[in-house]
């Protein structure tokens, strides 16, 4: 049974590149718009493994995500991943004080992509 | 589960790589052509980031080291050369054969795999290597993966590590990443938890710290990027203890139970801990090679068994053996003459001693043919896929040795007689199914001692060959004579012949005019012979029968007149007196009947136009090559002999018949005669003066001028 991982940023090129390449490897995407959409898809949902997610976003950024998340029971222990920018430091730091697992820095490529979440994912 | 734009990716990489093909084969006459390795970089470019992105990982990382190779020969780093090209070709159609498999969505198989990292092993070894962050690949972690460092000597490192209290809070199993470090190597760990008692009603927090020994060829940088979630926040030591080598499984042991007894045990202590049992090892191994004890029997030692000498001094070793039984000859031969006690028994020493040495120096010269037989799995394979034929090589006896000149002068003629077989014994899987045969045809290359010589057969379960085509094809040509009644050894011998092939049609395999006669020449030229057998329809053998070296033979000493000439003795089936009526009948066709066998024969005075005082009685040492039996008429046959062969030198390396000298145990030389040329040289000189006799009506005697 393949993994599902939930894609949340506003920009749709760089959600369907992430399902695409993520899909490519064998995993089942679902896409989410922003933080707020994606808290309320993850809502009580056990069958989603794994986030990928921007920091910047409107309505609920990413920082807030991760803590979202992290306040349910349900999901304590599911791998986030973030998608930063080199400039975006002092918020990545937030993030993984928040409970972010990791982050890939843009731009990246597919196998980078991939790599990081299979290591997330063991 | 291939997508719409997977799919639309691999048809456009076919494009790519069929464009690439142009271009590598235009490159080849054009190695300058800066447009051409710019559209060859670019085609590679394209493949390998497409690919990346589409999930094809193992062609993306295979494609990655010819880019690299390419973005080399735009710099003027590497120049294209025909080698270049023709691993770049390979290159392709690895790619092309990882494309099927992709889309057919099946692992590439370990042949495959294994061809591919040959190629790129063969890349590396070409192109300098670019230092990591150079490429525009990304992250240096990204090149990593897609060169591993095979290179790079394995090391034993300690790695401490104390993840951050919230780990598990961030979705993240310290354990996983223990065991992400067990993926690269040998792994063993102690954990331990930290003093301060863990908040109970807290285990979502993480106490332990974990102690690791790792012995991994992979580079410090790959054991710091398990980390590169959490290093910053992680008490995280990578400590290198010792080469790996220097630790065996008790040291592995005493290091763990010395980490399991302290948390802390500084790692100088554990350093000691392997130097200390490095130097007993060093002791017992001293002792016990000073003393020849068992601990010879140590796997390190072994390796150092055998030692790699470049083959020059070889060739001199043997060299010089030579001449010593040469010298040692001579010796017998002086103690003879002075028939003294004491000297007698010390050149019997000296001759057993000098036999043992050559036997010895001999051996080291033996190589197993093995090395030989690895090359044709993949020329089995190319062509029958060339050819649309299923063909499966068997190999047998790889480890029977030959000497190494053998060996290596071997390989061409096997080659084309492993074509000759897949071009035209193996029949297309259509027709072996049609006869009741299994679709895939068998080649079975195996080779054994025999003697003092070695054989080597090439056989295949395919038609075998046609023998009256041949007689057609022969008749066609004019090399026999259409009423000529050949015997069907006559007609599978001439396949050796110059110029002959029975193939219908050229095919880019066998037909390029290099026929078989070319094995045939080769073979001899080792010093072998050859030998067909062939059953119609269910396939043909061609057995070499070949020396086991060069440089010493076996020889039957004969004279003619006062000269002295060697035949090599494993073409001798007997030698016969010539009755004096025989010898009268001379002239034109020299024929002996030996017990109701007609043979021809050669009178080497003629031959060599030799003058001076006749013997009475003549010999005939009638040999056999091929199966084909001829005699030689010699005035005395003198005795076998081991004839160390030494070259005529380049002035008279094109005298046809005669292979070499040798210098005699008296100091005199004998010509050592190369049977096969020196028959066709008799034959032709014969019917030439039967030519001019006819022609002028001249009864001269006189057959040289």
């Amino acid at each position: 049974m393949s993994k599902v991982i939930m894609t949340v940023d506003d920009s749709t090129s760089i959600r369907q590149m992430v399902a695409f390449t993520l899909g490519g490897a064998g995993y089942q995407v679902i896409e989410a718009v922003d933080g707020k959409d994606a808290l309320d898809k993850l809502g009580d949902s056990s069958t989603i493994d794994m986030l990928v997610t921007d920091l910047n976003m409107p309505n609920l950024d990413g920082i807030e995500l991760v803590k979202g998340v992290r306040a349910q029971q349900r999901h304590k222990f599911i791998p986030i991943l973030l998608l930063t920018t080199e400039s975006q430091e002092t918020k990545k730091q937030q993030a993984k004080a928040a409970g972010a697992s990791g982050w890939i820095v843009k731009p990246f490529n597919a196998n980078q992509l991939i790599d990081v979440v299979r290591k997330l994912l063991k | 589960m291939m997508d719409r734009n997977q799919q639309a990716f691999i048809e456009e990489a076919r494009d790519l790589l069929s464009g690439l093909e142009d271009s590598l084969l235009e490159i080849e006459h054009d190695p300058l052509n800066s447009e051409l390795v710019g559209k060859i970089f670019r085609a590679m470019h394209t493949i390998k980031g497409a690919s990346s992105m589409f999930g094809f990982d193992a062609i993306a990382s295979f494609t990655h080291d010819i880019e690299t190779a390419f973005d080399a020969v735009r710099e003027g780093v590497v120049a294209v050369t025909p080698q270049l090209v023709s691993m770049t070709l390979a290159s392709r159609d690895h790619i092309s054969a990882l494309l099927s498999s992709a889309e057919s969505e099946v692992e590439p198989d370990l042949e495959l795999t294994s061809a591919g990292d040959e190629l790129l092993k063969r890349f590396r070894e070409l192109v300098p290597q670019t230092p990591p962050g150079k490429t525009d690949t990304g992250s240096p972690h990204d090149v990593k993966q897609m060169m591993p460092e095979t290179n790079q000597r394995a090391a034993l490192y300690r790695i401490h590590f104390k993840p951050p209290e919230n780990i598990l809070l961030r979705g993240l199993d310290p354990m996983n990443l223990i065991q992400e470090l067990a993926a690269m190597g040998e792994e063993r760990h102690v954990v331990h938890s930290e003093e301060t008692s863990p908040d109970e009603s807290r285990a979502d927090l993480c106490h332990s710290v974990y102690d690791v020994l790792l012995s991994t060829s992979h580079p410090l940088e790959s054991l710091q990027d398990v980390f590169i979630f959490v290093e910053e926040d992680s008490e995280l030591r990578i400590e290198k203890l010792a080469d790996a080598s220097a630790c065996d499984k008790d040291v592995w042991q005493r290091l763990i139970e010395a980490m399991q007894a302290s948390k802390g045990v500084p790692t100088s202590v554990l350093i000691s801990m392997i130097k200390e049992a490095h130097q007993i090892h060093q002791r017992v191994r001293n002792e016990s090679s000073t003393y020849g004890g068992a601990g010879g029997q140590h796997p390190d030692l072994k390796s150092a068994q055998s030692i790699k000498v470049p083959s020059e001094r070889l060739d001199k070793l043997v060299n010089l053996v030579g001449e010593l039984v040469t010298v040692q000859a001579r010796l017998t031969q002086a103690a003879v003459n002075l028939s003294d006690p004491s000297l007698t028994q010390i050149a019997e020493e000296v001759e057993a001693l000098i036999s043992e040495l050559r036997d010895n120096a001999m051996s080291i010269r033996m190589v197993p043919i093995g090395t030989t037989f690895g090359r044709f799995k993949r020329l089995v394979r190319d062509l029958s896929a060339e050819l649309g034929k299923e063909i499966q090589l068997v190999t047998e006896g790889e480890d029977t040795e030959l000497d190494k000149t053998v060996i290596e002068r071997l390989g061409d003629p096997l080659v084309h007689m492993i074509r000759n077989s897949i071009d035209h014994g193996i029949e297309l899987p259509a027709q072996r199914e049609q006869v009741g045969k299994a679709r895939a045809g068998t080649i079975r290359l195996s080779a054994s001692h025999s003697g003092t010589s070695v054989k080597i057969s090439i056989s295949d379960d395919g038609a075998g060959f046609d023998t009256e085509a041949i007689r057609l094809k022969a008749v066609m040509q004019g090399m026999i004579d259409p009423d000529a009644t050949p015997t069907e050894q006559e007609l599978l011998s001439i396949v050796f012949a110059p110029g002959f092939s029975t193939a219908k049609e050229v095919t880019s395999v066998s037909g390029r005019g290099v026929g078989m006669d070319v094995v045939h020449r080769s073979i001899e030229e080792l010093g072998g012979q050859i030998e067909v057998s062939n059953s119609p329809g269910k396939g043909a053998t061609i057995t070499l029968k070949l020396p086991l070296t060069l440089a010493i033979i076996e020889g039957l000493l004969v004279k003619v007149g006062s000269e002295l000439f060697v035949l090599p003795l494993a073409s001798i089936k007997e030698c016969v007196e010539l009755p004096a009526l025989e010898q009268r009948r001379g002239k034109g066709g020299q024929l002996i009947n030996v017990r109701g066998e007609i043979i021809p024969y050669v009178r080497l005075r003629d031959f060599f136009g030799i003058t001076g005082e006749t013997s009475t009685y003549e010999y005939v040492v009638i040999t056999e090559i091929d199966g084909r039996r001829c005699g030689f008429a010699v005035d005395a046959v003198l005795g076998e002999h081991q004839i160390v062969i030494k070259s005529l030198g380049l002035m008279y390396k094109d005298v046809e018949g005669i292979s070499g000298a040798t210098v005699l145990g008296d100091g005199t030389v004998a010509l050592i005669i190369d049977i096969p040329p020196l028959i066709a040289v008799a034959v032709r000189e014969r019917e030439r003066l039967v030519r001019f006799e006819t022609i002028a009506g001249d009864d001269s005697r006189n057959k040289r001028n």
